[in-house]
């Protein structure tokens, strides 16, 4: 590795040929909002809490959200405004401190707590980021107190996690001038996801690799210009942009979905640290295999169907990239509630043109268009699914997408499994 | 502001929806942030309908605030009339758009659209989800209520009476109406309209063409009933048909009502709950404990049944739905427990280990506590979860409910004889208390609380009977303990570290321990 390659790393993707038609509609949009990624986020970082000020609708959508998971051990919670707080009897900030109070005190091995700002609060601009600068002066040493909006006026689904993770980057050490080139992989995976990727990242020389975000405060990694970063979810671009104004370079690539976007990902930190083609090829060759053969299971099933994909996550785009060059489906209408062009561009690049893109939504108008299609499969939520169902039109409801491990080689098939299994039921159904 | 991790109701704006995904030709535009359609996935999932609920959101984001949120409130009302040509209208905001104060109430009018359209005014930071189901009914019955239509003459005709308050998402509403419905017909009765669900706004129109209204569920139908009472001198029976007993007085009530002879009703050769109840396999279930909680009408029917018909000892008993707090004191008071009524999970957990009942009848809610401390448990009340939305005809109200309810309440429990061979060879490795019920799979149950690894869940409160003291046991008295049934071992605990306090005894050695037991057997 030599600190010459990391200079020359890119630091965005090669422009794309020609832009891409993209549909915009501005009307009902059939999305959770950002609030929604805490039930991800708070199982990924073990000595977090997210408390949520918002009103009762805000809670009952995370137990809704959550399931049962609620009861396993729960660390987040909502602060509910009440009519109290909005005739100005109580003071937010006063009511606020109480809860916080109370809430530190029966759990005291929190050590970050979160204000999540919602709707309600952000709409009485109630301002939870002098709540949490105050909180946290006053619980300096124990807790370190931050705030972001997960409220659906400002974030949509995983957007949640992008604001979560922006407000982790000041957290950041600063990496010093003269310290090694570390990696960064950005994004919450699972565990075991992970691990894969650092015993990867081992293999090939690579290091050190931190992820972001940690399982503890206390091991947040180092950010400075000799640091570059990989991005691990195509939802990151307010993180993006404050990893980038730390010094940080990223690392343009294909995410790492399927054979060909692991493959491409890790080549681009591979690049990076100068790593030896022959080596790299190597080291990745096995992982890469067994994912091709892994697809290649599911390929008689899903080749030549036709999917649509409703706005969701941002992983649309990407995944729609890997159903059609791996396991040969063919993309009728992408949506993505927002696109990150310079983020995609890899992926754009590489859908098969005349493939439909959408940005945001008027979910009545979109369901036209998907009754008209009749694709073979239509990725959407579950307040969608079963009346799509009902309607004769196969789905694959999406938030199984964030919640079950699908990133790299070892996943993959897994991957492509979630989408045979709706059309395998289909075939096999008799009643 | 209020710490909450749980809630037992959604906001006002989901009762709303419960309304108007029951009825027919009826929408909902909500004015209402991106997100809030999150709902929709109740519907669609928990209680598994086809079609998405009939309402529209307006989802406004932060850059529509401020300028233009009072016009995309007006296009998605024109849009959502003009695509789904409703035959009414609600219109109403959530807790959000409740702040910004565009009053869809007014906008709606402006737009003239050619349906009755409903306000709804469901003050999101006071009120919440049974409150906004009941309200939204009444303004749909008060708006659209024809009051020149009356009852015909009763002569040559069967008597007519409306079923309020049956609703989407309503814990077995919909087995309930069928029940009820054969019982009224055994009996001479016809139904007019089952409302809100799936009744259409004319059928509204026409409510008062029924003798008289019966009230399934006071907290979606009481307020409805209550003004047509006021407005059309339509009478209501308020008698809620859960439980042998109950239907029996039902019957009784809507008979002497309509005037007709209730004896083809009362006979029911399918009701084999009685005779269940008495047959001597359930002599084991005579004073066990039973712990109640849910929402009021459920709850208090519940006891009832454990209390006259299953011959539990009732000891516990409480709601979350305060708009019923007095009709739960009462009914507390019956059974000599203190009434609880609250919306916080917590106290009902600490009520709960503080009673130690051998069986917990609640909520979804208390299933996952009951779980968590291994006490068996049945579900009697929303909120529930998609399992409690059953494929087969599972009602809670009549005869066939009582069956359902005497079949869903015994089967947690450890079957009489096997309760007596878990005793006698409580040693026996193959067939220990650990081993849990061999009825109930996964069910190793029952460590007691103590010996669980502190679950950090109860925000952060060691999961232990809040009673335990500090008082020793001798390793022999500890012993003893363990040769007592599980699902008593927790109350004898508490039970003998009471009496050794009080007796200022520092440790419990097996001496106390039989002491205990001779001092409560008294």
């Amino acid at each position: 590795m030599s600190g010459e390659s990391l200079l020359t790393a890119p630091s965005s993707g090669c422009a794309p040929a020609a832009q891409p038609q993209v549909l915009r509609e501005r009307g009902q949009r059939e999305v959770f909002c950002g609030l929604t990624g805490i039930i991800w986020m708070h199982r990924k970082m073990q000595d977090a809490f997210f408390l949520v000020v918002g009103s009762r609708t805000c809670a009952h959508l995370l137990q809704s959200a959550a399931g049962v998971m609620i009861f396993a051990e729960p660390r987040f919670a909502t602060a509910i405004i009440e009519e109290r707080d909005l005739a100005g009897m109580a003071d937010c900030q006063d009511e606020l401190d109480r809860i916080v109070d109370k809430l530190l005190v029966r759990r005291p091995e929190i050590r970050t707590l979160f204000l999540v700002g919602s709707c309600p609060s952000e709409v009485i601009k109630l301002d939870l980021g002098k709540a949490a600068q105050r909180l946290d002066a006053k619980f300096a040493g124990s807790v370190r107190i931050l705030n972001y909006s997960g409220s659906g006026i400002e974030t949509t689904f995983t957007e949640g996690e992008d604001a979560c993770l922006t407000a982790l980057v000041p957290e950041m050490p600063a990496a010093l001038a003269g310290d090694a080139p570390n990696l960064l992989v950005v994004g919450a995976l699972p565990d075991i996801v992970e691990d894969q990727f650092k015993r990867l990242f081992d293999e090939l020389g690579i290091g050190p690799v931190h992820f972001l975000p940690a399982k503890r405060m206390a091991e947040l990694p180092k950010v400075g210009p000799n640091s570059v970063f990989l991005l691990a979810q195509p939802f990151l671009t307010e993180t993006c942009g404050a990893l980038q104004r730390r010094g940080a370079k990223r690392l343009d690539a294909l995410f790492p979905f399927g054979a060909e976007g692991t493959t491409d990902w890790l080549r681009a930190a591979a690049e990076a640290f100068g790593i030896d083609r022959m080596h790299f090829n190597r080291v990745v060759a096995p992982g890469r295999e067994r994912a091709k053969r892994a697809i290649a299971h599911r390929r008689d099933r899903l080749d030549g169907k036709r999917i649509t994909f409703l706005p969701d996550s941002q992983l649309e785009l990407p995944l729609a990239r890997f159903l059609s060059t791996e396991l040969g489906m063919v993309p009728v209408e992408v949506g993505t509630p927002y696109l990150n062009r310079e983020l995609n561009a890899r992926e754009l690049a590489l859908l098969p043109a005349g493939t439909r893109l959408s940005e945001g939504q008027d979910v009545d108008l979109q369901l036209d268009r998907v009754r008209l299609d009749r694709p073979d499969l239509t990725v959407c939520g579950l307040g969608l699914a079963n009346p799509l169902e009902a309607e004769g039109l196969s789905t694959k409801w999406a938030i199984e997408l964030v919640f079950s491990p699908i990133h790299g080689f070892e996943q993959a098939g897994d991957l492509a499994e979630l989408f045979a299994r709706p059309l395998r039921r289909r075939d096999i159904l008799r009643v | 502001m209020q710490l909450a991790v749980w809630t037992y109701e959604g906001p006002p704006h989901v009762g709303a929806m419960r309304v108007a995904t029951a009825m027919q030709d009826m929408h909902y535009v909500l004015h209402a942030p991106q997100g809030d359609t999150y709902a929709d996935l109740l519907f669609t999932m928990i209680e598994r309908r086809g079609k998405r609920p009939p309402v529209t959101y307006t989802t406004f984001q932060a850059r529509d605030l401020g300028k233009d949120t009072a016009s995309i409130f007006q296009n998605a009302a024109r849009d959502a009339y003009e695509r789904f040509a409703p035959k009414a209208l609600l219109v109403g905001a959530s807790c959000t758009a409740e702040l910004i104060q565009d009053d869809p109430a007014g906008l709606a009018e402006a737009l003239e659209l050619p349906c009755p359209v409903i306000p709804l005014e469901l003050p999101s930071y006071q009120r919440k989800e049974n409150w906004g189901a009941a309200e939204t009914f009444y303004r749909v019955v008060r708006q659209l209520v024809d009051r020149d239509i009356r009852p015909a003459p009763r002569e040559g005709r069967r008597p007519l009476v409306n079923l309020l308050g049956p609703c989407a998402l309503g814990f077995r509403h919909r087995d309930d109406v069928a029940e009820v419905r054969k019982l009224l017909d055994s009996i001479g009765i016809d139904v007019n309209c089952v409302a809100p669900l799936d009744a259409a706004p004319d059928d509204i129109r026409t409510l008062g063409r029924a003798d008289f209204n019966i009230v399934l569920y006071p907290e979606t139908g009481g307020e409805a009933a209550r003004w047509l009472d006021q407005a059309l001198h339509q009478p209501s029976i308020r008698t809620v048909p859960i439980g042998v007993g109950a239907t029996r007085e039902f019957i009784a009530e809507v008979a002497a009502l309509a005037g007709v002879d209730e004896t083809a009703a009362l006979v029911d050769p399918q009701s084999r709950m009685p005779w269940w109840s008495r047959s001597v396999d359930s002599t084991y279930l005579t004073g066990k404990r039973v712990f109640i909680f849910g929402d009021a009408t459920h709850a208090i029917a519940a006891a009832r049944i454990a209390h006259e018909e299953l011959g539990f000892e009732v000891c516990g008993l409480g709601c979350y739905n305060r708009e019923f707090a007095r009709e739960m004191r009462a009914a507390a008071a019956f059974y000599g427990v203190d009434p609880l009524i609250t919306d916080d999970h917590l106290e009902v957990e600490d009520a709960i280990l503080n009673a130690s009942p051998e069986l917990v009848l609640g909520t979804q809610m208390e299933r996952h506590i009951a779980k968590r401390f291994g006490i068996p448990c049945a579900v009697i009340s929303s909120p529930v979860h998609v399992q409690d939305f059953t494929a087969r005809h599972s009602p809670q109200m009549g005869f066939e409910g009582a069956n359902v309810i005497f079949d869903t309440w015994v089967h947690p429990l450890v079957m009489g004889l096997e309760e007596h061979l878990l005793t006698m060879f409580r040693d026996d490795f193959e067939f220990s208390d650990e081993a849990g019920p061999s009825h109930l799979h996964g069910g190793a149950p029952v460590a007691r609380p103590q010996a669980e690894p502190a679950p950090a869940s109860r925000m952060g409160e060691v999961a232990e009977m809040p009673t335990a003291t500090t008082i020793e046991w001798t390793a022999e008295a500890e012993q003893e303990l363990k040769k007592v049934p599980f699902f008593v071992r927790g109350k004898v605990r508490r039970n003998t570290e009471a009496f050794a306090a009080s007796q200022g005894r520092g440790a419990v050695d097996l001496a106390t321990l039989y002491d205990a037991k001779a001092h409560y057997a008294r």
